[in-house]
């Protein structure tokens, strides 16, 4: 029941991608977040000294995971909750299922959480009879259209206004069709109409959580829209969803936490709405669910732990990996084929669901190196994508196609007199074949390289000869 | 100032040249440019023999052919006070993988170290090391500098060629809207995702076209090899050579792609 991966057909997915003139009209808006975050980073003269700080509390916790985690349940039932661990999607799925049925829900609402994807539970909900709905307006235009997020802040970013206008004239049917929707804030007010009633109407209100705090018990989850305030606050119960990696040690790490997450995301100081929830409503409480659960899933990552890619489990899913990645930015987050997109998401999907179905995204990058620039907990994207990689050709998963010319590559290049013979060889005679346009516009065997640019060709002997003849040396 | 500097005078600092394989294939002219700007520096240049710094095996996973080259590199230089590289990616190969290739085994990983220690980037070398504040060149024209990402992310390499193009005569520098962002050549991923990678090289050719710039400079063969060919392709007169080229005061032969006229 959870997404089925299709992150093998990477370069068919990219292929449609690129050729999709819709998608790459909406991505043109994914190019925005990178000079926000810019700005954000330069206001704040800490900020760099805040990212070690963040990575240092990330790193601290996952050395000593199992002793917060167990922290974080004894205050999470001293505040009357109560703690699921669930070792994967399939069990995570069936303790949510079970707790809304046992409260004889209905109906829930949804705020916006990647765990909820990863786990596929909108669909384990929907086939126990239980109406779930998404209230993150992107999570909730996406769940019209049965489509997935494709970023894991900005869910539909992969689609225009114009799109929205008519999924709402579409599933809306009971309002006027002459409406107008041609403004942001119209399709803005009638989504709020819309979710109104169910958020008024939820037995349960799931959420997912930024943070897990140990010294409290409390969740945190930022939003922008105040959804998640709604999904929690009136339902008769709130179920946390979130991956183990999530906890923090104290209410004061995940403060320095928050202030890099909304400047990496969206380039915010902060975002609108920053919610701390700790248990069911207290005697006397204004508000709040009679019943509090957290639900923790391993799913995998429990695996990771002391391996080369612990170092993952630092990321708090700002989304700045993708949002300053060429590769994310040229093909959107659905060519991906998982839940998790971009940078982060091609070191993290062949950890959750192996290097035979995930291996091709660690090697769609240009290793550019843009990503680890902008991770505010510093994660080594670029050479966990090359220990992914290496795990592959360890395999022999890598076309043999790559392995064979590299391997004809690296037998000429450690070996200098051959290497010296065949470079000079290829230098002279692609010089002679192109000396008249000084470039070539196919190649037979360069082909992927031709198809879309010309290659210059070589000035003629090799610099090493050429200076050989000079100095009058042979070395 | 750093030793080789302070010495320069008395004792020429002996300069390895790798001179990468691109270049050594493809264009040597940025070679006897570099050796050009290394000499008007007081270096005396060598060039040991050389192949591959082994980053293309190093990318694809084959960390065994990887580390045999670097041993070879390593070796070659050895008798070398510094080695320096008219390239941001290989520099970077050099300079912060060969040690991470070694973790874990201590003796060959101090010897990494101290080749890391004494391998530069050419333009940062010549800069950062040497104190070089101006070149003697001239070149008439408007400029746009692309900044590859290996040299600006792994080396640094930012402010160094924008301050020494800025001494060239004539030369006038236009920056490009988004200089730090990826050309979409990243070795063997150009050919592999050549789809993908069109669609980002062409995104940076919208930016070099929209720019005032009538020739792109960059630190990288690589970087500057796809966007030269872009640019050919898309039909566009914008010309594309390495930085070195200009700094030498070599730049009055064809650009990148370009042919021959007195040799053809």
């Amino acid at each position: 029941m959870t997404v089925v991966p299709t992150s093998a057909r990477f370069q068919e997915n990219a292929h449609e991608a690129l050729n999709d003139a819709r998608l790459q009209g909406a991505m043109v808006f994914a190019r925005n977040f990178a000079g926000r975050r810019a700005l954000a980073a330069a206001r704040l003269p800490e900020f760099d000294r805040l990212r070690d700080s963040a990575s240092a509390i990330k790193d601290h916790t996952l050395a000593h995971l199992d002793l917060y985690l167990e922290a974080y349940e004894r205050k999470v039932v001293e505040s009357g909750g109560c703690v699921h661990y669930a070792e994967d999607a399939e069990a995570a799925r069936r303790i949510v299922v079970d707790l809304c049925r046992s409260l004889g829900a209905k109906s829930v609402t949804k705020g916006k959480s990647m765990i909820s994807e990863e786990i596929g539970l909108n669909a384990a909900i929907e086939a126990a009879g239980i109406e779930a709905v998404e209230t993150d307006l992107g999570e909730y235009i996406i769940q019209l259209r049965h489509e997935t997020p494709s970023h894991i802040i900005a869910p539909a970013i992969h689609l225009t206004k114009r799109d929205f206008e008519h999924d709402f004239r579409a599933r809306h049917t009971n309002l006027p069709p002459e409406r107008d929707l041609s403004k942001p804030e119209q399709l803005l007010a009638e989504a709020r109409a819309v979710l109104r009633e169910k958020f008024l109407a939820a037995d349960v209100g799931i959420t997912g959580a930024n943070f897990l705090i140990a010294e409290t018990g409390g969740s945190v989850i930022v939003t922008n829209e105040g959804n998640g305030d709604l999904t929690q606050t009136l339902p008769r119960a709130h179920i946390v969803i979130a991956s183990i990696e999530k906890i923090v040690p104290t209410l004061e790490d995940a403060a320095q936490l928050l202030r890099v997450l909304a400047r990496s995301a969206t380039g915010q100081d902060a975002s609108v709405y920053t919610t701390f929830s700790t248990g069911p409503r207290r005697p006397g409480d204004p508000d709040g669910p009679s019943a509090y659960h957290v639900v923790i899933l391993d799913n995998g990552r429990s695996a990771m732990l002391g391996g080369e890619f612990q170092d993952m489990l630092r990321c708090i899913r700002c989304g700045a990996c993708m949002n300053h990645c060429p590769v994310y930015q040229a093909v959107g987050g659905h060519a991906y084929g998982w839940v998790y997109p971009g940078p982060m998401g091609a070191v993290l999907t062949p950890s959750l669901i192996g290097v035979a179905e995930g291996g091709q995204l660690p090697n769609a990058s240009t290793f550019c190196g843009r990503c680890e620039e902008v991770c505010p907990v510093r994660i080594p994207l670029p050479k966990m994508m090359r220990h992914w990689r290496e795990r592959e050709f360890e395999r022999a998963l890598s076309p043999a196609a790559a392995r064979y010319g590299l391997g004809l590559w690296a037998f000429f290049a450690a070996r200098p007199a051959l290497y010296r013979v065949a470079a000079g060889l290829v230098a002279r005679s692609l010089r002679l074949l192109g000396r008249r346009k000084g470039r070539f516009a196919s190649l037979p065997f360069a082909g992927g390289w031709t198809r879309y640019r010309d290659l210059a060709a070589p000035e003629g002997s090799t610099f090493q000869s050429r200076w050989r003849a000079k100095s009058g040396a042979v070395k | 100032m750093n030793a080789i500097a302070s010495e320069a005078s008395s004792h020429p600092p002996r300069v390895g040249l790798f001179v990468t394989c691109l270049i050594d294939v493809m264009r040597p002219t940025v070679g006897f440019a570099a050796v050009k700007l290394l000499e008007d520096a007081g270096c005396r240049v060598v060039v040991p023999a050389q192949t591959c710094c082994g980053q293309p095996a190093f990318n694809a996973g084959d960390r065994a052919a990887a580390k045999a080259l670097a041993r070879r590199t390593i070796e070659a230089f050895e008798a070398c006070d510094a080695v320096v590289t008219p390239s941001g990616s290989c520099g970077g190969m050099l300079i912060r993988h060969y040690p991470e290739l070694f973790a874990g085994e201590p003796e060959m990983a101090a010897k990494a170290e101290r080749f890391a220690a004494k391998t530069h980037e050419l333009v940062s070398f010549l800069t950062d090391v040497l104190g070089v504040e101006r070149v003697t060149a001239r070149f008439d024209g408007t400029v746009a500098y692309h900044d590859g990402c290996s040299g600006l992310r792994e080396l640094g390499v930012k402010a160094q060629p924008r301050r020494l193009l800025a001494s060239v005569e004539g030369l006038t520098l236009a920056e490009l809207a988004e200089p730090e962002t990826c050309c979409g050549f990243g070795g063997l991923f150009a050919a592999k995702y050549g789809e993908l990678s069109n669609t980002i090289v062409s995104h940076k050719a919208d930016d070099i076209r929209a720019s005032a710039a009538g020739t792109v400079l960059a630190g990288d063969l690589g970087c500057l090899l796809n966007i030269a060919g872009k640019l050919q392709r898309a039909g566009s007169a914008v010309r594309a050579r390495h930085v070195a080229e200009v700094l030498a005061g070599m730049a009055d032969g064809p650009a990148i792609g370009e042919p021959n006229k007195e040799r053809s």
